[in-house]
């Protein structure tokens, strides 16, 4: 069976630092073994011949990055949070501002920020909003840029959407093309995707929300609070931060600069400075 | 003299089961000797989507709550952990858990061999390993896992399963020490408490 150990998943994650400037040492380890085993797996190496191609080859690195971030997302994934988004959230900054921003940190396939626009569309405030979604794989972007996935992945999409109470209906939004659901391009109008690290990345803007559900559970509990940080100084004071149903940050440093908004679906707010 | 020769330097113990399991898994909690001393991991084929329920319909006659852990939730002994909705469960070195939401295994999420499989690599020959019924092979390949590393694997007795197909899964890939019945599996687990008294 194939296996590797901790020692030399420490020697690929070095061998990327040095060489490509992505930090992967501070990953969870039982998710970082799977997904290299994956690799492994489906790339047919073994672990000499999976350093010496990361060594030699940057297109190789590419393809291992893309397979090495976890891109399994969906649409309104856990709808009760999308209602308190619209019911609660997004009502609560429109108080203070009419015209405000949403950081997408992580943004993987784009399923996240697409539902994020359809609801500020039905919302009627599509255009008083700037969203920027951000993931550190450029092949990943280039497909949330795109609006198109399998139409297999719709029954979950729509499911999800009516549990939300969503008020139009979801197969408006996309025209199905050769096995494709290709989403309406307006809806992304006021989304710019960019490449972003939040491990090695640089602050970039201020927002009055971030959403960044179910990407730090990759990290271990040291980056886990230096992302936290990056977050508290990105957010707006009073901005909120979403993070995923089952993650928790009550152990990270910058905890006490936020209060819990909605635990059962994660929503701190800032603050303190 | 235990029958089932027992000591006490178990660190834990996984179950994973599947359809036909939450009437034994309620039986094995609700007969949970007092203060039992481990804490007990479990994952159990859910539906994906629904988050609520689950956990509340196992505590109801559970001597012990059961709670469904935040990631990096340090493990606590004489807990009762279950892997939440749609998430994969693994233990991390350090005493603490680690959620994913990586993509399916065995078309499962949470997938059994996740949890079995990083128990046996955290816990080693310290982990006492149980699969109940299920009706695909989730978990078996965990259960070798287990084996591979030195620890103590126990199947529900297929005859006793509504479905047996996990069981007997197990049973044809690696060397399972017990197959016992849910009042056996009972009986183990007070035997297995006894030794740490």
């Amino acid at each position: 069976m194939l296996d590797i150990d901790i020692a030399d998943l420490k020697r690929i994650s070095e061998l990327i630092h040095q060489k490509y400037s992505y930090d992967f040492r501070n990953y969870a380890m039982s998710s970082f073994k799977r997904r290299v085993l994956r690799i492994m797996e489906l790339k047919k190496l073994s672990v000499d011949a999976l350093l010496k191609k990361l060594t030699d080859s940057p297109a190789f690195m590419n393809e291992f990055l893309d397979e090495l971030t976890v891109n399994v997302t969906e649409m309104f994934r856990d709808p009760g949070f999308w209602r308190i988004m619209r019911e609660e959230i997004i009502p609560a900054i429109m108080l203070n501002h009419k015209q405000f921003k949403i950081w997408h940190a992580g943004c993987s396939s784009g399923e996240e920020v697409l539902s994020m626009c359809i609801m500020l569309k039905e919302m009627g405030i599509h255009g008083d909003v700037n969203l920027i979604a951000t993931d550190l794989d450029v092949n990943i972007l280039e497909k949330a840029k795109l609006a198109t996935y399998p139409v297999k992945n719709m029954e979950l999409n729509e499911k999800n959407y009516i549990r939300f109470q969503g008020t139009g209906n979801f197969k408006d939004y996309y025209k199905e093309d050769n096995g494709n659901a290709v989403f309406n391009k307006d809806l992304l109008m006021n989304v710019s995707f960019r490449r972003h690290d939040l491990v090695m990345g640089d602050l970039f803007n201020k927002f009055d929300l971030i959403l960044c559900r179910n990407v730090m559970i990759y990290f271990n509990q040291t980056l886990q609070n230096e992302v936290l940080k990056k977050f508290h100084e990105s957010l707006f004071k009073y901005g909120y931060l979403a993070i995923g149903s089952k993650e928790s940050l009550i152990w990270c440093d910058y905890a006490s600069r936020f209060i819990v908004v909605n635990n059962e679906e994660k929503i701190y707010k800032k603050i303190k400075d | 003299m235990s029958k089932f020769n027992l000591n006490n330097s178990y660190k834990a113990v996984v179950i994973g089961g599947s359809a036909g399991s939450f009437q034994g898994v309620v039986k094995i909690l609700s007969q949970l000797p007092k203060g039992f001393p481990l804490p007990i991991i479990m994952c159990l084929h859910r539906l994906k989507h629904v988050r609520n329920g689950f956990v509340e319909a196992l505590s109801i006659k559970s001597v012990v709550q059961v709670t469904e852990p935040n990631d990096k939730e340090t493990i606590k002994k004489g807990c009762v952990y279950l892997a939440p909705a749609n998430y994969h469960m693994s233990l991390e070195l350090g005493n603490h858990f680690a959620l994913s939401t990586e993509e399916m295994v065995n078309n499962s999420r949470p997938a059994i061999d996740i949890t079995l499989g990083s128990c046996a690599y955290v816990y080693k020959d310290k982990l006492v390993g149980i699969l109940l019924s299920g009706a695909n092979r989730d978990g078996a390949l965990g259960m070798k896992h287990i084996h591979d590393r030195g620890g103590l694997t126990l199947v529900q007795e297929p005859s006793e399963c509504m479905i047996d197909t996990m069981p007997k899964a197990a049973l044809a890939i690696t060397k399972i020490d017990h197959v016992l019945k849910v009042d056996q599996i009972v009986e183990f687990l007070k035997e297995l408490d006894k030794q740490y008294r």
